[in-house]
């Protein structure tokens, strides 16, 4: 039991799929201007990763080594597929915010990385835990640098305005670089930089 | 001077391990060294000596600048006078003061800004303060327009020592030039006041000196006219010619208009040795030589590729750029041959942006910033290639 509950806790925190192993930067960076989207991107990564996890973990035994890929491929993308109706059939508005973006879930690094070094070796109960986990992990970090983007790039939360009115007659202004590609990486920049200091043994040497 | 350096000695021992204010003693060590060239030197590995350690080529850079920066001041003045037609009736010294009163407070908070960064990580590492920010300091309120808010400067001031100074590892460590990381940080953070016609002009009177303009007063930059495509004139409708744009009492950045003020501490930074003239010199003829090549092309829609090169040259941040920025040895490479091409392709990009994208009116900025991506590069390139230029010598005996 302990052992599902570090499967499913470790990628959270110590051994994050953004945030330490570095994967999924892409999505990160281009997703995350509004605290919508990221959310968005977040569920469906999670969900498209727990259940392609135990398809993969199934079928692990009867995959022949040589197309193991092909068929990793072939389940992530039907779940992308799949996903990326029932967005647009749901909501819309945010799926045409994600764009590409939906689709491109399917060269997530993360999936094919958690796919290829845990589920082809565990069973399918484990394997739904650390999807879950891995997929979480990956939406904690969207979610804290989309909360930090929006609110001081645009000055809202969820689309509400968060500061007040008042501040802007101050001489306060929002700050048009956090829309920009490139604040999301000093960001997520600075939550590697915080986590590293935090726990010295992530550190390289 | 002895009374200061006996007053040093006095106080030193409370800074000292175990003294009563022992966690400032890096404050005190950068206070000290500030005043007085230390009589150490470094005893171990390899190190070309000098007689003038980095203190003190910063303060002749700093020197260097306070042409621009005084002409900048009156010139801050001098364009709020003349948007308000007071020109006549002022004083020589009422329009400086005021263009003092009003450049003085961005001086402050980007210093105070800075070094207090600087004065924090280095007690908080424990190691020695560097005297990097020392420049960077003068330079950051010599490239924001007058109307740029202070608090946006210390935003961006405090982003730049951060990320592209003490993350890198300290002054010496920088890829990118910190004052002009400052001013890109503003340029996409708050384009509204570091670009278009608003924030050119000083537009409150301070302390009863100077005038109240209106709201909406606008004034571009000659750059910003060429670039819109109306017609280039100063705030009192008089056409601007080449001799207008080398005096300099042109709206502008603080201390960029200048061209004689600029000269004059170009002459200075290259009389004491201080900034290399190659990275100069190669600058200007890549400026020129590209300003030529599009004025070969023409354009009858786009009246920057029209602009004569020797007003290319003059008009806006190029000067500037050219003399305090490109030549920053920490961001530019080492090996002389390179120093040419670093120079040459800064001026290549610089005309080219302001021709090629009527998005950024000036291209010096990310001229810059693009070529000390390269320095580097040019370094490694130039010092593999003697290497095996010799290799060959060898060889060959």
């Amino acid at each position: 039991m302990s052992n599902l509950k570090d499967t499913f806790l470790t990628p959270l925190g110590l051994n994050n799929p953004v945030a330490v192993q570095v994967l999924g930067i892409c999505s990160a960076l281009a997703v995350t201007a509004q605290l919508e989207p990221a959310i968005v991107m977040g569920l469906s990564v999670t969900i498209i990763l727990a259940v392609a996890n135990v398809v993969i973990s199934l079928l692990r035994n009867t995959i022949p080594n040589r197309i193991r890929i092909i068929v990793q491929l072939v389940v992530v993308a039907t779940l992308v597929t799949i996903v990326s109706e029932v967005l647009k059939a749901f909501a819309y508005d945010v799926s045409v915010a994600l764009s590409v973006y939906v689709g491109l879930i399917i060269t997530n690094c993360i999936l094919m990385g958690r796919l290829e070094a845990f589920a082809m070796q565990n069973g399918p109960i484990d394997s739904l835990i650390d999807g879950f986990g891995n997929g979480l992990g990956y939406a904690i970090i969207l979610v804290i640098v989309a909360a930090i983007r929006e609110l001081f790039g645009a000055g809202c939360l969820f689309g509400c305005q968060i500061i007040p009115d008042c501040v802007y007659e101050l001489g306060y202004m929002n700050c048009g670089l956090m829309l920009m590609p490139p604040m999301a990486l000093i960001i997520l920049g600075c939550i590697i930089w915080f986590m590293r200091a935090k726990n010295p043994d992530l550190q390289e040497k | 001077m002895k009374a200061l350096r006996n007053f040093l000695d006095k106080v030193k021992p409370n800074f000292e391990e175990g003294g009563k204010l022992s966690a400032f003693r890096s404050v005190f060590d950068g206070f000290e060294t500030f005043l007085f060239v230390p009589n150490t030197v470094s005893k171990n590995g390899t190190h070309i000596h000098d007689t003038i350690d980095s203190k003190r080529v910063m303060s002749i850079v700093v020197i260097a600048l306070i042409p621009a920066l005084l002409f900048g001041m009156y010139n801050v003045g001098y364009q709020n006078y003349l948007a308000a037609g007071t020109l006549e009736q002022a004083s020589f010294l009422e329009v400086f003061i005021f263009g003092f009163l009003a450049v003085l407070p961005k001086i402050i908070v980007s210093y105070v800004v800075g070094l207090g960064i600087e004065f924090t990580v280095a007690q908080w590492k424990k190691e020695e303060i560097q005297e990097g920010f020392l420049v960077s300091g003068m330079l950051i309120p010599l490239i924001v327009p007058v109307e740029c808010p202070l608090w946006v400067i210390a935003v961006a001031t405090a982003f730049a020592v951060i990320f592209a100074k003490e993350i890198f590892g300290g002054t010496g460590y920088n890829i990118f030039n910190v004052a002009l990381i400052t001013r890109a940080f503003l340029f996409f953070a708050y384009p509204t006041k570091m670009s278009g016609d608003q924030v050119w002009v000083a537009k409150d009177s301070i302390f009863g000196l100077g005038n109240d303009l209106p709201e909406g007063f606008s004034g571009a930059t000659t750059l910003g006219q060429l670039s819109t495509g109306s017609p280039v004139v100063d705030l009192a409708n008089n056409g601007v010619e080449l001799k207008d744009m080398i005096i300099g009492l042109l709206p502008g950045s603080i201390g960029e208009t200048s061209v004689i003020a600029i000269l004059i501490g170009a002459v200075i930074l290259l009389w004491t040795g201080v900034a290399n003239w190659r990275t100069m010199a190669s600058v200007f003829v890549g400026g020129a030589l590209t300003a030529m090549l599009f004025n070969a092309i023409g354009s009858t829609t786009n009246q920057v590729w029209n602009l004569d090169w020797m007003q290319h040259l003059a008009v806006g941040g190029f000067c500037f750029g050219a003399v305090f920025m490109a030549t920053d040895p920490v961001t530019s490479p080492r090996t002389d041959c390179g120093k040419y091409i670093f120079g040459f392709l800064i001026g290549v990009v610089a005309i080219v942006i302001r021709c090629m994208n009527p998005g950024y009116p000036e291209g010096m900025m990310l001229a810059i910033l693009l070529m000390n991506v390269f320095a580097a590069l040019i370094d490694y390139c130039f010092v593999q290639h003697n290497i095996n230029k010799r290799l060959k010598r060898i060889n060959n005996r």
